[in-house]
């Protein structure tokens, strides 16, 4: 099984680098624009997918709601900006408060998921979680549906093209650049939490030993807690930027989002947050290439086709560990 | 110091205590022993709060703990040694023993108990730097007493430390248990299935069996008890 892997893994590879070297003598800036359009979209993917990582690395729970958390962060920036526009702010002002107001929502709504619907099952059956996180998801976009449309809502542009940047546009949008840059920071930023402080300590000892990290004198429900506020905090960044990026949002975007960061998650080795952000990145290429070389109506297949092949050949993901521990 | 006063735990339905009495006195070194299954972690694990007593009540310096959270508890100064080691796998053997200082901010005294636990187990701090899922089972044991030193607990529980171990390794961990005692007069209380070993390194001794609490006298005594060597000593 092993050899087989290896063959089929450097045919497949063999087949692509062909390809790829040919498209990129053909038509290089092609190439060169799908390839930032695969980073842009794989930052994307990253924004929401550390959440669901740093959630099963704590808990082993597939939050299947955290892409309504995400749909519920641009929902609000889109009603903070729409509010603030018809007072007539300043454009950075609207800007900021929209990402204030989204992150503090998303993140209010987060911790209280994890309150009501995974808090009281922390000792059941991981199934009996897992239903109540698909409950969650189902009733946050149905309650979204119902407060706000079941249409689409258009989204104002928050983040502008940039008047400097004109020349390289063709190539790379500066909305493009930005969601780039601000994911770079945000999982920079996401690193050092988790390497350097108290709290991130706390959140690499609760994923190794919860009943350990308790007798060392961690509050482990609080650890949760907070893992449930920061996942919810990067992935109302990710939907701020991706509404802003597309123009357009409705009730129903945080499942598609949501299934696709979960994709990216397992695909890098779900628990490991390095991982998440590699396997959102190689997803996004593999999109970004696919549909731009092959059919673009099939994108999603595409997607979830990776997870199927993820799952039979390398089901601990690129960046996984085998949990192997001495007794 | 720590009182267990008719201890009733149940895992589920499974009646896994049934009325537990132990008393341990400031600065004295007592050894729970029994056979496999009797419920000696879990009296440990419900002193601790991780099995909450559903009847009885402990008590610790005098206030009751029963029904205190893991982590409140450890913060009074109870720091237990799990069965099983349990060091976190993937962090380095110096952030374990910051782990075991979590919940403490006094940075001068951590690093002087460092330096202590180091003193105690140089092989530490040669290994600072590997996880600690790359040390062996006795290194595993040591950096699992060493921190829960780092708690600067007074008093420290043991869930068999002999557990797995090479007969040399296991001989140098209780003389270093009794130095620990000596050093800063932490009360030590070992769950131990080395019966021998555990009642020659303490002053009391509890015997448990399905439970409960059969006998209790002096380590000396139930070393020569023929009950006890019969059943646990092998003898």
């Amino acid at each position: 099984m092993r050899w087989l892997n290896i063959i089929i893994g450097t045919a497949i590879a063999g087949v692509l680098a062909f390809f790829a070297a040919k498209e990129i003598i053909n038509d290089p800036v092609y190439f060169l624009e799908l390839f930032l359009g695969g980073l842009t979209r794989g930052s994307i993917y990253a924004l929401i997918a550390v959440g669901y990582t740093m959630v099963y690395g704590i808990i082993e729970l597939i939050n299947f709601a955290h892409g309504e958390i995400y749909m519920i962060g641009s929902y609000t920036a889109l009603i903070v900006a729409s509010v603030l526009g018809l007072y007539g702010y300043n454009q950075v002002v609207i800007v900021i408060l929209a990402f204030v107001f989204a992150i503090a929502y998303s993140c209010a709504y987060g911790f209280t998921v994890e309150k009501i619907a995974y808090l009281p099952l922390r000792n059941a059956p991981r199934l009996s979680a897992l239903i109540s996180a698909i409950g969650m998801s189902l009733f946050l976009q149905n309650y979204v549906m119902l407060a706000q449309t079941p249409e689409y809502l258009p989204f104002p542009e928050l983040i502008p093209e940039l008047a400097i940047w004109e020349p390289y546009a063709h190539i790379i949008t500066a909305p493009e650049m930005i969601i780039i840059v601000t994911t770079v920071i945000v999982t920079a930023l996401l690193g050092m939490l988790i390497k350097f402080t108290r709290m991130g300590k706390a959140m690499r000892a609760s994923s190794q030993d919860k009943i350990m990290s308790a007798l060392v004198g961690i509050n482990v429900n609080k650890v949760v807690s907070t893992t449930f506020i920061v996942g919810s905090a990067t992935a109302a960044i990710g939907g701020v930027l991706i509404a802003s990026h597309v123009g357009q949002i409705n009730f129903f975007i945080g499942f598609l989002a949501g299934i696709k960061a979960f994709v990216a998650a397992v695909l890098g080795g779900i628990g490991s947050i390095p991982g998440a952000v590699l396997g959102s990145l190689v997803l996004g290429w593999t999109e970004s290439f696919f549909t731009g070389y092959f059919w673009s109506e099939y994108e999603d297949v595409c997607a979830f086709t990776f997870l199927v092949l993820i799952l039979i050949f390398r089901p601990s993901g690129i960046l996984g560990r085998k949990e192997t521990k001495k007794v | 110091m720590l009182k267990l006063k008719d201890i009733h735990t149940y895992y589920g339905n499974i009646h896994a205590l049934k009325g537990i009495n132990i008393e341990i006195n400031e600065g004295e070194i007592v050894s729970l022993i029994g056979a496999n299954g009797a419920g000696k972690s879990t009296t440990l694990m419900t002193t601790c709060g991780i099995i909450p007593a559903k009847r009885g009540s402990v008590e610790f310096k005098g206030e009751d703990i029963t029904h205190l959270s893991p982590d409140k508890i450890v913060a009074l100064g109870l720091s237990q040694v799990p069965e099983g080691r349990r060091i976190f796998p993937f962090l380095t053997v110096a952030e374990n023993l910051d782990m075991g200082a979590f919940l403490r901010n006094d940075k001068d005294e951590i690093a002087k108990d460092l330096g202590y636990v180091y003193g105690l187990f140089p092989i530490l701090a040669e290994r600072k730097s590997q996880t600690g899922g790359t040390l062996s089972g006795g290194e595993q044991q040591m950096l699992a007493i060493s921190r829960a030193l780092m708690a600067r607990p007074t008093v420290l529980l043991l869930d068999e430390p002999s557990l797995g171990l090479a007969p040399i390794i296991v001989k140098q961990i209780f003389s270093i248990i009794k130095q620990i005692n000596k050093d800063h007069g932490t009360t030590i209380f070992i769950v131990e299935q080395n019966a021998n070993l555990a009642l020659k390194a303490a002053n009391r001794g509890y015997v448990m069996e399905n439970g409960a609490i059969t006998i209790t006298d002096t380590g000396a005594n139930l070393l020569v008890n023929e009950d006890i060597k019969k059943a646990y000593l092998g003898i």
